[in-house]
């Protein structure tokens, strides 16, 4: 799967749970910067799955969008 | 009760099916204004009770932000509403010691929606779909939780769940909190938010609902025709505030809880004792904090649920409390004739009307109450609102597991 696919879904994702705005998410922003915890992790992550429709199990931290956008590449 | 700190009221906050804010509500409930119409909520296509009290027009991000709306139960973000209007109201935030404010807030359920929504999950898709807010959602103390973490409550913070008593066992135990020197202010009160096709299904099988199709006479407290409650949603919220220190910052006093009485009938799991002690014992025990006399012009706003046998039981408390004939004198109202059974939620609405009767002199109706029934032959303010100056305002409450609350008002 591209980058850019992921990073898409990922983005909007994140607009659906947050206040944050689409300029906020960048690559190297960091999911706490956008107000992700990580019990919001494990709901985006079920959220992506079914948008990408993949299974994600994370063995990892991922702190940046970048670190996830990599993750699921490599699956 | 002199020897204990006084507890007065310095904030309100309600959402209800008549109304968002405290305002819209009191003129709605004096104007009669029946808020009980046909379920919205869910397909009631295979339900025989069709008929609820719903906040209409409800967006939770009128009171939070998107990531705590979508991390919390209905019942939790009508406490969030209830709570925000009262804490505005009342101007507490940054006038009282972090560590000694607490929250009380009551609910009969909790997240009974997210419950049944995510064990659909469950059976449809496994474990792994399951929310990790699952939990979190569903559990009946996040919203005293939530309200503590918005307003940085640090001090006691937990529900009261005794069903139908729920929010007027918060508030009487908030009192006690501040009364004995726990805390200096406490956020209170009670939300519910049950209407889902489970929870309306079980109480319809408990023969508890009223099964009209005409909302003018399906909730009917007091009336003969009675013959089930209203199943309805909301939140109200008090601030309640150490006299003193309400004084000192010179807070808009709305009037002080005088009584609190607190009982078990220990009998039945729903059926109220017939000879209704349990909830006489209640009433005596606020009337007594209260120092009620008999020169005392007494409202009460009854629980009044417009079961058969609530309503007979609880007009033969409130006699053997008062003595039939200071029973016969006072004046009481139901006004889930208007709101339907807010549930967890009810005590605290009905606590904030009795605190307006007293302020106002108006006394809200039991609309459509047109039938006589000779076991409850007390004066019930039927159809319009009446005008009386009142000294002493009672709200009781009576919950499923035989719980009975009571809270007493005064001016102050």
């Amino acid at each position: 799967m591209d980058e850019k696919t992921i990073f898409d879904a990922i983005k909007e994702t994140v607009i659906e749970r947050t206040d944050a705005n689409e300029d906020d998410i960048k690559m190297e922003s960091t999911f706490r910067e956008l107000g992700i915890d990580s019990l919001d992790t494990v709901e985006l992550l079920m959220n992506l799955e079914d948008k990408l429709d993949v299974t994600i199990e994370v063995d990892r931290k991922l702190e940046t969008v970048k670190d996830l956008v990599d993750f699921i590449a490599a699956l | 009760m002199e020897n204990y700190r006084r507890v007065v009221v310095t904030g309100m906050g309600a959402i209800s099916p008549v109304g968002k804010g405290v305002e819209e509500n009191w003129k709605n409930l004096v104007d009669g204004v029946n808020g009980i119409d046909k379920i919205t909520l869910f397909d009631t296509s295979d339900f025989k009770a069709k008929l609820d009290g719903e906040v209409k027009d409800f967006n939770p991000r009128d009171y939070m932000d998107k990531s705590d709306v979508l991390k919390s139960d209905r019942y939790a973000q009508f406490a969030i509403a209830a709570a925000s209007e009262a804490v505005g109201m009342s101007g507490i935030i940054g006038n009282v010691d972090p560590e000694r404010l607490a929250v009380y807030f009551g609910t009969g359920i909790g997240g009974m929606a997210t419950f049944v929504k995510e064990h659909n999950t469950l059976i449809k898709r496994g474990p792994t779909r399951v929310s990790p807010f699952f939990v979190p959602m569903m559990i009946a103390n996040m919203a005293s939780g939530m309200i503590s973490i918005r307003y940085n409550a640090q001090g006691p913070s937990m529900p009261a769940v005794t069903a139908c008593a729920s929010g007027t066992n918060a508030i009487g135990e908030a009192m006690r909190l501040i009364r004995h020197g726990y805390a200096d202010a406490v956020i209170t009160g009670g939300s519910e938010a049950a209407i889902c096709e489970c929870g309306v299904a079980g109480f319809i099988n408990m023969q508890a609902l009223s099964t009209a199709d005409d909302r003018n006479s399906a909730s009917l407290p007091f009336d003969r025709r009675r013959s089930g409650f209203v199943i309805a949603e909301g939140g109200a919220a008090l601030i309640l505030e150490e006299y003193e220190h309400a004084k000192k910052r010179n807070a808009k006093i709305y009037a002080e809880l005088v009584g609190y009485g607190s009982t078990c009938d220990a009998y039945h799991i729903t059926a109220p004792r017939s000879d209704a002690e349990g909830a006489r014992r209640a009433m005596s025990q606020a009337l007594s904090e209260a120092n009620y006399d008999k020169e005392d012009s007494v409202y009460i706003n009854a629980h009044g649920t417009g079961t058969p046998l609530n309503d007979k039981t609880e007009t033969l408390a409130i006699k053997h409390a008062l003595g039939e004939e200071e029973a016969k004198k006072a004046i009481i109202s139901s006004t889930k004739s208007m709101t339907g059974h807010m549930l967890g939620a009810a005590g605290a609405l009905e606590a904030i009307v009795s605190i307006k009767v007293l302020e106002s002199g108006i006394i809200p109706p039991t609309i459509n109450l047109l039938e006589h029934d000779e076991e409850c032959d007390l004066d019930y303010a039927p159809l319009k609102a009446v005008k009386r100056d009142i000294t002493l305002s009672l709200s009781n409450s009576l919950g499923f597991g035989g719980h009975n609350g009571c809270l007493a008002f005064r001016r102050i």
